[in-house]
Parts: structure tokens; C-alpha cells; sequence
């Protein structure tokens, strides 16, 4: 799973039938300082997150498949939680 | 998924039964501003996408699911056609919240 920064979504009419009704967010992923990790990824919402959230994705298939509901679909990213606070020791950053 | 644009086909006569039927696409991964960003990717089409459109893809084992309960075997498919990309830009650049 890693941390990421919703910073946006993407709308698409015509897609596979289990991604429909879904919400896709386009999440920035992030390092513990909170600066930009890689290229943004996209992910199928579980949670009801939103633009601007810090949010926590799997990145795992099955994962995601449970997570948003669609067993056998071809879903491999997922946001699973929205996160309130990391608490990290003294000096781990 | 990753966000991405189909640049270009590749065409295989000899192939996996499974493939038969089903299109091969050359995808460049794109950037939130739409740029090109890292390397092109070979993906398989799911929903009818064509070159110039903007699409994402799963990858993976999943990327197979995308014809469940077929067993076709591929890791990367093309699963959406993009109609519009809503990027926060501040959402991108802002550290902490």
C-alpha cells in the first residue's frame, strides 16, 4: 500500500463494465516528507475521497477487487482509506 | 491504472489463439499536464480504443480479468476510453495540508 495525494479525476463514458459507477481518482503518490513519489496513478475509489485528500491505495489486485466490491475484474489499484494523521518517531523522516 | 495514450498498433499474424481477434496497442504513458512521460508500454484493447485517444490500463494479472472468465494472457489492457482529466493543481504541488 503506499500514501498518496488525490489531485484529481478522470471520467470516462466508455470503459470495462465493472469499473461503472465508480469513482476514479487520480492520485499523486507520495514519499513521508510528503513530496511527490513517481508518476500519479489511477485508482478506483472504495472510500468516498475527494480532491485535495491524503488518501491510502493498494496497489495489489486482489486487494483493490475486494475493496471496491468487483471480484474478477480487471481493477489493480484501489483508494482504501483516507488518511487523518501519520504519526512517525523523531528523526525517521 | 496509469493514464496513458495509444500511439500506434502492432500486428501479430502467429500469436496465442487467445490473442486472436483482440487489438495489441502501443500506449505512451502520459504525465497530469498530458505530456509523454517515461516509456511506451504494448497493451492489449478491451473497449475499442484508436490511436490518439487518451485511455488508462490496468496491469498485471488483472489486466487478464478484463475478459473473465477467459484465460488470455496479458499484462497490460487497455480498460477505459478517457473522455476528460480534472487535475487540482495545487493538489499537486502542496506539501502538507
Amino acid at each position: 500500500m503506499l500514501i498518496g495525494r488525490v489531485i484529481g479525476e478522470v471520467w470516462a463514458t466508455q470503459k470495462a463494465p465493472s469499473h461503472e459507477g465508480g469513482k476514479i481518482l487520480y492520485v499523486q503518490p507520495l514519499n513521508l516528507d510528503g513530496s511527490a513519489k513517481g508518476q500519479p496513478i489511477l485508482a478506483l475509489d472504495a472510500v468516498d475521497a475527494g480532491v485535495g485528500d491524503r488518501v491510502l491505495v493498494t496497489t495489489e489486485g486482489f486487494s483493490a477487487m475486494t475493496a471496491v466490491g468487483r471480484p474478477n475484474s480487471p481493477i489493480d489499484m484501489a483508494v482504501i482509506g483516507v488518511i487523518d494523521a501519520v504519526e512517525l518517531e523523531k528523526g525517521a523522516v | 491504472m496509469y493514464l496513458g495514450k495509444v500511439i500506434g498498433t502492432v500486428v501479430c499474424t502467429m500469436k496465442n489463439p487467445v490473442l486472436e481477434g483482440k487489438k495489441i496497442l502501443v500506449v505512451q504513458p502520459l504525465d497530469p499536464q498530458g505530456r509523454p512521460s517515461g516509456k511506451p508500454v504494448i497493451a492489449l484493447d478491451s473497449v475499442g480504443a484508436g490511436a490518439g485517444e487518451t485511455i488508462y490500463w490496468c496491469r498485471g494479472r488483472e489486466a487478464s480479468f478484463a475478459w473473465y472468465p477467459a484465460e488470455v494472457p496479458t499484462e497490460a489492457t487497455i480498460v477505459a476510453i478517457v473522455d476528460r482529466v480534472n487535475v487540482k493543481e495545487k493538489a499537486t504541488t502542496d506539501k502538507h495540508r
